[in-house]
């Protein structure tokens, strides 16, 4: 399905919790709503479902205004955040409800709910209750029974949050196969960066009611249009005077600007590691943690101190190490504005003409 | 000293409600089986106990009825504003908080023979006050709060996501009520029934005074006994009393029972 989103804005009493937002989505793709707890995410998504009514603005499917249209005309899918699986009923009813509800022949719904319960790996558990299923099996459930009457766009509320890690993960890449096999347009909700990462097409980032940014997930990483989407994705370190670093002088026409630098930016290492030494300045080493795969490692260059990696590969730094430091880039950004600045250095020094 | 207490608090059990019920046992068979069975089938004991039956069962209808339908309408409905919530649920408290001699003096003032509205009820040929209607509405007055105050918990506790879930599904209000919210709701409203019974069986001040208590008309089986008692027709009083009891306590059991269901 085809959606498009219009200047959807959402009030509860004088809190403005949806702002503005405006957006579209392609057929077929898969959607992740990322964002910070409390930005309004599942109040998009439930204005999507026609579970809430926007306060203003325009929800376009197929071309077609459904503002008015109540969820049972949506042709929608909703997996709620803790389920909402109806306790009283078997896996089996549960799956079939909505086919119960068109009224189709018992034939179908047997057919149909006994192909999605093989789909989500549910068999042998059609007669258990919800309470007799653990939590990766309830949000198959809640899956399949979102699934079964067909619909046009599956809408799915942290469907991971209540998961354990170790299953979640493997719940992601599950549901990312499912859904492309299936091929439906699908909006998922999620406050966890690596899981709209790993799992969408495209990312649109909420915060605060807005939508700060929309786009791949590696658009995003690269190119982030505002500062909280940059200091929301991957880690970061604030620097308040980037001119102070070496191959960023030139930031020192604009004041007031500051910058923000990922841990991927950074290189550590024995000044003989680098190729282009002259673009490093001289830094110690703070503090080193393992973590698991490699060390984290703290480094202060002048009064600044910035977070690096360094792979278990490289000869072990220890704290108080003298050791050359090289910033590739930078996120700079003030009140008005924000781009990205490149160490000058880093190109060769003295390019030689010939 | 704790001894003491479980003893006190036996001894409290057995004066109030043992003692009691033995006296009204052996009270009705003074004069063996003839005299219970004679006792009861007198005129007016079977018409008092059968206005009974037919104000326990109309009561416990309407009550069932509307009862859920406010529970539902309080807990659900966005519609309705939150003051007009907030008032409508101070309201439905207010038998708890009035006795219910005033609950009756209220009906009698609004639609006694002498008001506007009774006399209008009247004209069409339908009396209120001094008839059954008006012993049905004093007994829905009294009773009203008890399925109320048994289903709203229920919803408030299943909350809206299964009916949300239902409704993106494609159903709508009445099937999801059906399949969805009364399965949960079940044995909250099977509660309330046995309440709203044994409430109604029960219910004397109320009906007394919207009644007139008048023999073979507006008689039922708590003021005929209370007629009996007056009378000092002590054997016919236990007589229906009896009757009464058997009923609470197959009531009682029966509650037992449906909480036990309800734990699950
Ligand atoms: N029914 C409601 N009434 C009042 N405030 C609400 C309601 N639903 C959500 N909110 C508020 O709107 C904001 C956004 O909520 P939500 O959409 O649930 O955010 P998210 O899903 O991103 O955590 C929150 O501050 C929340 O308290
Ligand atoms: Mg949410």
């Amino acid at each position: 399905m085809h959606i498009e989103v219009s200047n959807l804005n959402k009030h509860f009493g004088d809190f403005h919790a949806v702002r503005d937002v405006s957006f579209t989505i392609e057929k077929g793709r898969l959607i992740g709503l990322l964002g910070p707890s409390g930005g309004g995410k599942t109040s998009i998504l439930r204005m999507l479902a026609g579970l809430e009514s926007p306060t203003s603005g325009d929800i376009v499917f197929h071309g077609k205004k459904v503002n008015e249209l109540p969820p049972q005309e949506r042709g929608i899918g909703f997996v709620f955040q803790n389920y909402a699986l109806f306790k009283h009923m078997t896996v089996y009813d549960n799956i079939a409800f909505g086919l119960k509800v068109k009224k189709q022949s018992k034939d179908q719904i047997r057919e149909r709910v006994m192909s999605l319960v093989e789909l989500t790996g549910l068999k042998g558990f059609e007669h258990r209750y919800p309470h007799q299923l653990s939590g990766g099996q309830r949000q198959r459930v809640a899956f399949a029974r979102a699934l079964a009457p067909e619909p046009q766009l599956l809408l799915l509320d942290e469907p991971f949050a209540a998961i354990d890690a170790k299953i979640r993960h493997e719940l992601r890449t599950w549901l990312k196969d499912m859904i492309e096999r299936l091929g439906i347009t699908s909006i998922f909700v999620t406050h966890d960066q690596d899981e709209a990462i790993e799992v969408a097409d495209e990312i649109m980032i909420i915060n605060k009611g807005r939508l700060e940014q929309k786009g791949s997930p590696w658009d995003i990483y690269k190119n982030p249009q505002t500062q909280f989407v940059a200091s929301f994705i991957g880690e970061s370190t604030i620097v308040e005077d980037v001119s102070k670093l070496k191959g960023f002088e030139d930031a020192s026409v604009w004041p007031g600007t500051k910058a923000l630098i990922r841990p991927e930016y950074i290189e550590v290492g024995k000044r003989s590691e680098f190729r282009i030494a002259s673009a490093t300045e001289p830094g110690r080493v703070k503090h080193i943690h393992f973590r698991g795969s490699e060390w984290m490692v703290e480094v202060t260059v002048g009064d600044t101190t910035l977070i690096t990696y360094r792979s278990l590969e490289k000869e072990v730094l220890q704290p108080g190490d003298e050791v050359s430091v090289l910033v590739h880039r930078a996120y700079l950004f003030n009140d008005n504005d924000s781009w990205i600045m490149e160490n000058k250095l880093k190109e060769d020094p003295m390019p030689i003409h010939i | 000293m704790k001894k003491l207490w479980i003893s006190l608090t036996y001894l409290v059990f057995i004066v109030l409600l043992i003692i009691p019920l033995i006296r009204i046992f052996s009270g009705s068979w003074a004069e063996g089986w003839e005299g219970f069975v004679e006792a009861l089938t007198r005129p007016q004991s079977l018409h008092a106990l059968w206005m009974t039956t037919i104000i326990v069962v109309s009561v416990t209808l309407l009550n069932t009825i509307f009862g859920v339908m406010l529970a539902l309408y309080l807990v659900r409905a966005t519609w309705l504003g939150k003051r007009l919530k907030q008032l409508l649920n101070s309201l439905v408290d207010l038998p708890f908080a009035v006795s219910p001699v005033i609950g009756g003096l209220m009906i009698v003032l609004i639609l006694g023979p002498n008001t506007i509205m009774g006399v209008f009820f009247e004209d069409i040929g339908f009396k209120v006050v001094y008839a059954l209607p008006g012993m049905i509405l004093a007994t829905l007055f009294v009773t009203f709060p008890l399925m109320v105050r048994e289903v709203m918990p229920v919803l408030q506790e299943i909350g809206t996501q299964q009916e949300e879930a239902a409704s993106t599904l494609g159903a709508y209000s009445w099937y999801t009520f059906w399949k969805v919210t009364w399965p949960s709701i079940r044995w909250g409203v099977i509660y309330g029934v046995v309440l709203t019974v044994a409430r109604s069986m029960g219910e004397f001040g109320a009906v007394l005074v919207v009644s007139g208590n008048i023999m073979n008309k507006t008689q039922t089986a708590t003021t005929l006994v209370y007629q009996d008692v007056e009378n000092f027709n002590v054997l016919a009083a236990n007589s229906v009393a009896l009757v009464l009891a058997a009923v609470s306590v197959g009531l009682l059991l029966l509650m037992e029972w449906a909480k036990k269901r309800k734990g699950h």
